[in-house]
């Protein structure tokens, strides 16, 4: 009984799809923690996870650059297709890390690298080989711009990122993500280490990039999906109850528990 | 009723007043152990302390006989012969050469072998490798001593290095620095394993693999650990001892070569403290002179330890 993209509103026909999601299993070991998942992420748009703790949300995020691959015994089945590849980023012919190249994450916790802001931002590029100084000059000042971090920034390029505020870091770390061109930028919970004023700085920051990128966000603030996106995805338990326009979501939910859950009654 | 003071409302009494009251024996129980605790702790400091008092005491003895300037600048150290000369620089040299041996051995390999432990290693194997590994450091050093003599230098004298004398700096370098492998990769190994997975993750995000990952992030991120692991070990390789004395030869030379046979400071001591020196002689004083720069060699490399560690030192 999920709501899916066929049921949308006419309006919205005309807009690429940039990931498919197609009953999707994940297991950790014996532990099936998504069950026969399907969605779809809009080309830039920005598509919100929503569900109370340990509804998979977080899983399902980290399915779409295989981070899942990192630790022993956890195994997909089904298959996210990406355009316009048309590709099943889960197939095991496909490797983790040319996925990654393309679709890259931001964090709930800022996770900056002991190095310098500079060098932070333009580690995309130089695990991509890229050499020329020029260059990467120029795409660490964009993403910085892009990441509203370089006017802050610019005079301390060299400095270590760790002196950096909480939520400076945290723009670093999308300005991380930025520098190495994604085609979807995954945000796990980016504000939940944040005090309200950094937050909104992100929350701002976010509505912008989708011009740029599709992003997927998982978060676990409500009233952040509904400023955020434009889709929303409600989780529980492992399977996906509810997707669809953001604001069909909040006002006019089709399912019941989909209306608890925002309006507060469980969660 | 009575009217009950909002501010100060009467509270009933449930006990005695006087169970509130301190307990005597209770008190003096608790400062016997607080005092015997802070003894234990005691005995490592004035150990310490009192070592370094009788090097320096006995080191102002032999000071009075040989000036301060032929002892650090002479290249010759004869104390024992009857025309003797205090030159501590060949002992020094020997020292310092066996050590760089060590260390070239062992921070590679200590390195290497935490990388591949920490990073690459299936949990299962790592489980087995890392006690092995830590099972060298139960092997005696004077049967590494008696290896490094009797096997590892013929070994390398029938095969890539015919011109080395028996008695040499290589072997005893070569065979410390695998005694003190372990040391580098454990300790190593336990710096770049407490780097946050978050960190790791977010390297992997960006579509390095695991060698970039390791490189470029998890050991910056360690960098703290693992020097003080470099420098513990080099301490280590300093004050070795039996490795040295058995297989290094035992004449003073004043070289860096490694191909030649020196001494070291730490094998001069164990040399002459064990022959019958007369007590008070300038022979036995120069023991402790010997001793305190050995001292002062690992304080210098733990305070530069302690001063790195606080430099590179992140709170994650």
């Amino acid at each position: 009984m999920v709501t899916n993209l066929q049921e949308r509103p006419a309006q919205h026909a005309a807009t690429q799809i940039k990931a498919e999601v197609r009953n999707l299993n994940f297991y950790y070991g014996e532990f099936k923690s998504l069950k026969s998942v399907s969605m779809s992420l809009e080309e830039r748009k920005v598509t919100a996870l929503i569900g109370p703790s340990g509804c998979g949300k977080s899983t399902l995020l980290r399915c779409f650059n295989r981070m899942h691959d990192l630790y022993p015994g956890n195994r997909y089945e089904g298959e996210i297709n990406l355009k316009p590849d048309d590709v099943n980023i889960l197939s095991k012919d496909v490797d983790p890390i040319e996925v990654r190249m393309r679709i890259g994450m931001v964090f709930q916790k800022p996770n900056p690298f002991p190095k310098s802001i500079y060098e932070n931002v333009a580690y995309g590029l130089r695990v991509r080989g890229v050499k020329s100084r020029a260059r990467i000059d120029e795409q660490v000042e964009q993403a910085l711009r892009d990441a509203a971090l370089w006017e802050e920034a610019k005079n301390r390029l060299d400095d270590l990122a760790f002196n950096l505020s909480g939520g400076q870091q945290q723009r670093l770390c999308i300005a991380r993500a930025l520098a190495a061109d994604p085609e979807i930028v995954l945000f796990d919970e980016p504000t939940s280490a944040l005090d309200p004023i950094a937050t909104a700085s992100i929350e701002e920051l976010i509505s912008s990039l989708k011009k740029k990128v599709t992003i997927l966000i998982v978060t676990h603030n409500m009233q952040q999906a509904a400023r955020v996106s434009d889709y929303t995805a409600y989780m529980y338990l492992g399977e996906l109850i509810e997707f669809g326009e953001t604001d069909a979501i909040f006002v006019k939910p089709k399912r019941k528990e989909t209306e608890d859950y925002i309006t507060g009654r469980f969660g | 009723m009575p009217p009950t003071d909002i501010a100060h409302p009467t509270v009933p009494t449930l006990v005695a007043p006087d169970r509130l009251k301190p307990k005597f024996t209770r008190h003096i129980k608790e400062r016997l152990v607080e005092l015997l605790l802070m003894c234990c702790g005691l005995v490592a400091v004035f150990t310490t302390v009192a070592i370094t008092a009788i090097l320096v005491y006995e080191s102002i003895g032999f000071f009075n006989y040989v000036s301060v300037w032929d002892f650090f600048t002479g290249t010759v150290w004869t104390p024992l012969f009857e025309n003797p000369s205090y030159g501590i620089l060949p002992l020094i040299s020997g020292t310092l050469t066996i050590t760089a041996v060590a260390m070239l051995v062992a921070v590679p390999m200590g390195t290497v072998i935490a990388i591949y432990l920490s990073e690459f290693a299936p949990h299962k194997l790592r489980e087995i490798i890392k006690p092995a590994l830590e099972l060298i450091q139960a092997v005696p050093t004077i049967v590494f001593g008696y290896f490094a003599l009797l096997f590892v230098t013929p070994m390398l004298q029938a095969t890539i290095l015919p011109g080395l004398p028996g008695f040499n700096m290589l072997v005893p370098g070569i065979v410390i620095g695998v005694a003190t492998i372990p040391t580098i990769a454990s300790l190593s190994e336990d710096a770049m394993r407490a780097v946050p997975m978050a960190m790791r993750e977010g390297a992997y995000a960006m579509g390095a693999n695991k060698m970039q990952t390791a490189l470029t992030v998890v050991m910056p991120a360690a960098v703290s650990g693992v020097v003080a692991a470099f420098v513990l070990a080099t301490a280590r390789a300093i004050g070795e001892t039996m490795i040295v004395a058995i297989a290094a030869g035992q004449n003073a030379n004043f070289t860096f070569n490694p191909m030649e046979a020196a001494a070291t400071l730490t094998a001069y001591i164990a040399q002459v403290s064990m022959g019958d020196l007369e007590h008070g002689s300038v022979g036995y004083r120069s023991i402790f002179a010997a001793g305190l720069v050995l001292l002062i060699m690992t304080l210098v490399l733990n305070l530069t330890g302690h001063f790195l560690r606080r430099r590179y030192r992140r709170a994650y």
